[in-house]
């Protein structure tokens, strides 16, 4: 049973991205286009890993994170962020709201897999 | 092709959708409508072009928008107001970008001497307080640290060379996991697996903090883990596993002397057990199920929610108002056998009615139904092909902007209607003339800014392009608030061009119109602008080309409008299909004002050829159509035949004669270039229901040549 990995981000050519590395990985992956929607796909979804963006239209890559650890069933689910900041002010907002990781776009594909089956167990 | 291009090939769409949005949102801050989310969508636009560019090691590009980035960074926390000069200079930078992403594509240049400019320019802006101006041009690095090993963002800590490296000394790691480390989705476990990846490690468990279980908080965090290492194990390397959980699980690290490294396996077996089991109680859902199942085992996979088949795949969740991207060609496809569906039931139909079945027979009733299918089928087929103007609209205000700087002029653009919609394969031609008629506005139309000043003018001109629905035609206007067309000095050069006889007397309109004639150039020196090689008779031809008319209008002193107008598609017609000797020909209904059948008192011989017919008061010339294709020599009596009063272009109204009128039906309009050759007087050609071929009427080529023929004939040119 392959794991399911919830990509949020509004840039198309990112969630494609992410998309044939995680699906050429054996993972399904489920896409969504902002925070928003992102929150509504763990309704139909069960995700095993979320990977969110941080700049989006409607709600943030923050809002996000808070918003999933709102939520009972997903306390405990790895949350990467994957932006194209470092700093460690974002960093640090990002794991006060409850992130797991950060990668750093461009991301190569098999640091990202690396790091999606590290926090995925 | 190839993933990573596929992935290529969505970027740059997506740049081009972010470019028009990142322009879309300036113009507005520039229009005063400063909002937050303005500003937000703004500086997304810019971010993700980063982002992609990054990805696909467009450098320069990156550089150039991460200091771009930063400027609006600063804007959008409310650094940097967003005045007009501001938003003018990020109009430019945007301007900078695009050409970025256009040599990213291949499709061009980037003056980097422009870039680099813009980007002090920009970073200026940011760092006012008179510093120098921040490193521009020099990629911002945001992705890995030198080592490579930083996935993570965080830099690692680098300890001094002088650290003691003993050979037989080893790491020695205290992990204190935290509550608020599980609240994160992390799994000591994880980290335990990660750094036995880095060598042979030996774990100890610490569980003397563990209360009773009544004592017992479930989410509390009790147990430590001691961890020993090899020396020669990276210190680095064992930060950076972590990196990002930070203070959630607060880590010691030392390097002792004295260290027996041990296998994994000899890590005490039976004591992990008893831990694991205590553990199930304390911790979280995820670790305690990876606890129970092993390192191996998926942490979810007993998760029962996990089990559901139906999120595999699953493809971008439908949001509000859905959309589907679909190549072009498909569509195309789609549209070309929608078309053969029609003539095919076209030609059923008559089949059927040769046939002898009755009007009310089941047959021709179903047949009847399938017609009303058919129709809807194709136009519903054809409305996925149209599209808003906006795509051709929305490249034109840096075309203003860099038109207003080359004349020195202020110029503003107001466009009107962006969201009127025309097929595909007609936008895709607007935009040359477009471009054109806006670039003559501005160098010809408006005047300089001392000239306005002077008649009382304001400062900045203004230039309007509108689009609008007409009558089953789309209609582009270009106007401008400049000086209008000088009559006497258009009239002074077609005299001198020999154009024009010197005596000839001309309308306003007629005078007007000369501008269009080839070779015809106002300009007494060929500006920067409109002296690329292409003449208003160019941009005319290419519009008739398309089935379209361009027209003027002008008020000396208040300015001048162009006025284009083009059919809504090239797909289809509504067409009158008339008979002239054995032909069947077909004429754009479009084009006819009106059909009628002469009165012998009605038509008037002139000359020994020529004949004109009267229509309520005013002369018209008659022409032959059959004479005018070269089917016949002598016209028929046009009292024999009917009348098709037409208002062309070139030459006004004019009265085409058939043989008899057959009907009136939508045909689908087969390229006659593309399938035989271009033959005059031919727009283009179509497949009746008969199965024969039919050839359409180009209306304005049929006039056009009559006019020409008698010009010929008379001196007297026609402002044609």
């Amino acid at each position: 049973m392959s794991k399911t990995i919830l990509t949020i981000d509004d840039s198309r050519m990112m969630r494609e991205m992410l998309l044939m590395v995680l699906q050429g990985a054996g993972f399904n992956v489920v896409q969504a286009e902002d925070g928003v929607e992102g929150l509504e796909a763990l309704a139909r979804s069960t995700p095993d890993v979320i990977i969110t963006d941080i700049n989006m239209p409607r709600m943030d890559g923050y809002g996000v994170i808070e918003g999933v650890r709102q939520d009972p069933r997903y306390r405990a689910t790895p949350i990467l962020v994957l932006s194209t900041e470092s700093s460690p002010e974002k960093k640090q907002r990002a794991r006060n709201a409850g992130a797991t990781g950060w990668i750093v776009k461009p991301f190569q594909a098999d640091t990202l897999l690396d790091v999606v089956r590290r926090v995925s167990a | 092709m190839d993933p990573m291009d596929a992935i290529k090939q969505t970027y740059f769409q997506e740049c081009d959708e972010l470019l028009a949005s990142l322009e879309e949102g300036l113009l507005s801050l520039e229009a005063g409508e400063a909002d937050s989310d303005t500003i937000n969508a703004v500086f997304r636009a810019v971010h993700s072009v980063k982002g992609g560019a990054g990805a696909f090691g467009f450098q320069a590009m990156v550089g150039f928008a991460h200091v771009f980035e930063t400027t609006l960074d600063a804007m959008r926390s409310g650094k940097l107001d967003p005045d007009p000069e501001v938003v003018k200079l990020m109009l430019r930078a945007a301007d900078v970008l695009a050409d970025h992403v256009a040599a990213a594509k291949g499709e061009g240049t980037v003056d980097e001497a422009r870039g680099h400019a813009m980007a002090d320019e920009l970073a200026a802006l940011v760092a006012p307080e008179g510093g120098a101006p921040r490193t521009s041009a020099t990629p911002a690095s945001p992705a890995h640290d030198e080592d490579g090993g930083d996935e993570w963002g965080f830099k690692p800590l680098k300890f001094g060379d002088d650290e003691p490296a003993a050979a037989s000394a080893g790491w020695r790691l205290v992990m204190r996991p935290t509550k608020a480390m599980y609240a994160k989705g992390h799994d000591a476990l994880l980290f335990l697996r990660e750094l036995s990846r880095l060598g042979p490690t030996a774990t100890t468990l610490d569980t003397s903090w563990l209360p009773n279980l009544e004592g017992l908080d479930p989410e509390e965090s009790y147990c430590t883990w001691t961890v020993e290492l090899p020396a020669e194990t990276p210190e680095v390397a064992i930060r950076d596993i972590f990196d990002f959980v930070g203070d959630d699980c607060p880590i010691e690290l030392t390097l002792s002397g004295a260290n027996v490294v041990e296998p994994p396996a000899a890590t005490p077996a039976a004591p992990i057990d008893i831990d694991a089991l205590l553990n199930s109680v304390r911790t979280p859902t995820a670790e305690r199920e990876a606890l129970e199942g092993g390192a191996e085992k998926p942490a979810a996979a007993a998760t029962p929610a996990a089990d559901k088949g139906a999120s595999k795949n699953v493809p971008a969740p439908a949001g509000a108002g859905a959309t589907i991207r679909v190549d072009l060609e498909r569509v195309d496809r789609m549209i070309d056998l929608v078309g053969e569906l029609v003539i095919n039931q076209a030609m059923l139909q008559q089949r059927v009615m040769e046939s002898g079945a009755a009007r009310s027979s089941t047959i021709a009733m179903g047949l009847d139904e399938l017609e009303q299918l058919t129709r809807e089928i194709q136009d519903s087929v054809m409305a996925i092909r149209a599209q808003p103007v906006k795509s051709v609209f929305q490249r034109m205000p840096r075309l203003v902007r860099e038109a207003a700087g080359a004349t020195g002029k202020q110029v503003r653009l107001v466009m009107e209607g962006e969201g009127t919609e025309v097929d595909k394969t007609v936008i895709e031609r607007l935009s040359d003339p477009i471009t054109h008629m806006l670039r003559n506005a501005i160098d010809h139309g408006l005047e300089s800014t001392e000239e306005r000043v002077a008649s009382g003018k304001q400062e900045e001109g203004t230039v309007r392009l509108a689009a609008l629905h007409r009558s089953g035609r789309i209609v582009i206007e270009v106007s401008d608030d400049g000086k209008g067309i000088n009559r006497p000095k258009v009239r002074e050069i077609a005299v001198k061009k020999g154009l024009i006889a010197p005596d000839a007397s001309l309308t306003d309109e007629e005078i007007d119109n000369l501008i269009f004639l080839p070779g015809f150039s106002t300009a007494t020196t060929i500006s920067n602008l409109s002296g690329r090689g292409v003449g208003m008779d160019v941009v005319k031809r290419s519009i008739q080309a398309l089935g379209g008319r361009i027209t003027i209008s002008s008020i000396p002193g208040k300015g001048s409008t162009f006025t284009l107008s083009l059919p809504l598609t090239l797909a289809v017609l509504d067409g009158m299909v008339v008979s002239v000797g054995e032909q069947t020909l077909v004429a754009p209904l479009t084009t006819i004002i009106e059909t009628l059948r002469p009165k012998p008192e009605e038509v008037r011989r002139l000359g020994p050829r020529g004949a004109v017919l009267a229509v309520r008061g005013s002369h018209v010339p008659l022409i032959d159509i059959g004479v005018a294709l070269g089917q016949r020599s002598e016209p028929i009596d046009p009292t024999q035949g009917v009348v098709l009063l037409v208002e062309s272009e070139v030459g006004g109204r004019a009265a085409l004669v058939a043989d008899e009128i057959q009907g009136q039906r939508q045909v689908v309009i087969k390229s006659l270039e593309a399938n035989f050759q271009r033959v005059e007087g031919v727009a283009a050609a179509t497949i009746l229901g008969d199965g024969r071929v039919a050839l359409i009427l180009d209306v304005d080529a049929v006039v056009e040549k009559m006019f020409s023929d008698r010009r010929d004939a008379a001196p007297l040119a026609k402002a044609s």
